[in-house]
């Protein structure tokens, strides 16, 4: 559905050259949900920008639901659908018109775009708001709003950007339901930026991880975790005497990192948690040694982040404000 | 949840999207967008209702000594240009306003034609100048303006055309600068000369005018189209005077589409 190869962008700034994004290769295949992860100012927007026409690439090539994005922009257009992350509708206008006249936009009969937009109305749960001023809408519905426009025309591939950014947290795992529903029930490929690790984790069959406009890791949530991390197994031992024991047991775990002591708790980490906990029980009890209490901590996709670029993804957040100015003008 | 949905994908009714089709949409939502809140077509009407009320008069004594037999026709046609162009000129803050919704962006990424959504605009910037200018007229016919019915007609479609070639400007000026403090003192900064120099409120001649501010205004294109608009307002139809201000306003709102929908092709930040 996306093949690219080497797609970049550099954008001329009065302090000279900024590579936003330098040379990514991505492929999705039809039916994948497909989540592009990184902080702020990683080159996620700049790239989707690309990929929808928006953006004229400096370097690269990608087809995109079948056609040359250099080439063809026109049908890639035609076949795809796109949420921009700074919304899509005057505030101005009614909502029910303004997904009728993109649909129009995109050559569908009046009779079909109004049939559809209220099918897509039901569904996105704004029954009853076909009539109402865009403006006056709140966050979570304004979102919807922007959804259903890109939806219209039942695009074979959909393009989110940040969607649930500034949703609230039954809003967002509404919004979850509903990109599931997109790939289960039409098959349509779903292709969102995030810099939610939960997001990633819960909606994402597959996840590119992107740094400094380079992608530098990919793989299902699972894959990642276990590549880069491995679980952390945390013991607590019931005689503190006992814990360099404890330790040097753990440790002997195959696969196993140096165990750290704190007090009287002990971690380590296991490239496979669940199955070797029991193992490692076992050694403890032939050992004579107790422990009070066991916790077996899967790796968070913050963790991967962690390892492949040194950085945590939260620590982005963090500066977000300055990170967005750098993300607004890059996009 | 999905049961009436149907699996097809809509996305390639091909050939049903055309140059026309998609600027008649963009228009019509324009449309009814200004119709539904008119605040500033009336606006846009108050400023040349205004010099017509309490200008006007001023000229009524002096119409002989400015080479008129009324001085309405001849002041007129200078508020229909200024009507055209400083309703027009504004148009691109309502653009940066939908910038700033991302509705361009939405529209840039739909396969319609990039003109189609300059013309759709622009079309209902046309319309609305149109009616302004109707409305003008009609106060002016109140106040004693007395001219031939078609080439008042002639004039109000003249000045409309004209609002083409400055409302293109403006939405690709406003696309491009994307801030209203920028645009507004640029817009002011373009039109109080051009306006100045165009002569609408008294006509600029050899006769009237220093040779120095003749010949600078008539390197005014919009000088031409005031005269042009005054020559048809006197029945001229076929004078070159006539001919000429409709050439040079056919010609500047060509100049102006070509540069706004170049402006809108354009990928930018």
């Amino acid at each position: 559905m996306i093949h690219a190869r080497g797609l970049a962008r550099t954008y001329t700034t009065r302090r000279g050259d900024v590579d936003a994004v330098r040379g990514v290769d991505l492929d999705v295949e039809a039916g994948e949900i497909v989540g592009f992860l990184g902080p702020n100012g990683a080159g996620k927007t700049t790239t989707l920008r690309m990929l929808t026409t928006l953006l004229r690439p400096t370097r690269g090539e990608a087809t995109v639901a079948g056609a040359d994005l250099r080439r063809d922009p026109a049908t890639v257009r035609r076949r795809i659908g796109y949420v921009a992350q700074s919304g899509s509708t005057a505030s101005e206008a009614r909502a029910g018109e303004e997904v009728v006249d993109h649909a129009l936009l995109y050559g569908l009969e009046r009779s079909v775009a109004v049939t559809r937009g209220q099918e897509l109305f039901g569904q996105l749960e704004l029954d009853g708001l076909w009539d109402r001023k865009a403006g006056s809408l709140s966050g979570g519905q304004r979102r919807r709003l922007d959804i259903a426009l890109g939806l219209i025309h039942t695009p074979r591939l959909v393009f989110l950007d940040e969607p649930t950014t500034g949703l609230d947290p039954q809003a967002r795992a509404n919004l979850w339901t509903h990109v599931r529903g997109l790939r289960d029930t039409r098959g349509s490929t779903v292709f969102l930026t995030t810099h939610y690790l939960d997001e990633a984790d819960a909606l994402c069959d597959r996840i590119l991880v992107i740094d400094a406009g380079q992608i530098v890791a990919q793989g299902s949530p699972e894959e990642l975790k276990q590549r880069v991390s491995g679980d952390a197994i945390v013991l607590t031992a019931t005689q503190p005497s006992d814990v360099a024991r404890i330790a040097a047991v753990a440790a002997r775990l195959p696969g196993s990192s140096e165990a750290v002591v704190d007090g009287s708790v002990v971690e380590v980490r296991v490239p496979q948690g669940r199955t070797q906990l029991a193992g490692l029980l076992r050694a403890l009890d032939a050992d004579g040694l107790e422990v009070d209490g066991v916790e077996l901590r899967r790796p968070t996709l913050d963790d991967v982040f962690l390892t492949l670029t040194g950085r945590s993804l939260r620590d982005g957040e963090q500066s977000r404000d300055s990170a967005d100015t750098t993300d607004g003008e890059a996009a | 949840m999905t049961t009436t949905e149907s699996p097809v994908f809509l996305d390639e009714q091909a050939g049903r999207s055309t140059f026309l089709r998609d600027s008649s949409t963009v228009f019509r939502r324009a449309m009814r967008i200004s119709l539904r809140n008119p605040v500033w077509s009336v606006m846009g009407l108050l400023q040349p209702v205004l010099y017509l009320c309490l200008f006007g008069p001023l000229l009524e004594p002096i119409a002989g000594q400015l080479g008129a037999t009324n001085a309405y026709q001849m002041f007129v046609p200078g508020l229909l240009v200024q009507l055209g162009m400083f309703g027009a000129l504004f148009v691109g803050f309502g653009l940066i306003g939908e910038w700033r919704d991302g509705v361009i962006e939405a529209e840039r990424v739909s396969p319609a034609p990039r003109a189609a959504l300059v013309l759709g605009r622009v079309t209902r910037d046309v319309i609305v100048v149109f009616i302004q200018g109707v409305v003008l007229c009609s106060v002016a016919f109140l106040f004693g303006l007395e001219a031939p019915f078609w080439g008042v007609v002639l004039g109000i479609v003249t000045g409309a055309l004209l609002a083409a070639a400055f409302a293109s400007a403006s939405y690709a000026i406003a696309l491009t600068l994307k801030s209203e403090d920028a645009l507004a003192p640029l817009m002011n900064g373009i039109a109080l000369p051009l306006l100045l120099l165009s002569g609408i409120l008294l006509p600029i001649t050899a006769a009237t005018a220093p040779a120095w501010l003749n010949t600078l205004s008539n390197l005014n294109p919009v000088k031409h189209v005031v005269s042009g608009i005054r020559a048809q307002f006197n029945g001229d139809f076929g004078t070159p005077t006539a001919i000429w201000g409709v050439v040079t306003t056919i010609a500047l709102a060509a100049i102006g589409m070509w540069f706004g929908a170049r402006t809108f092709k354009r990928e930018d930040g």
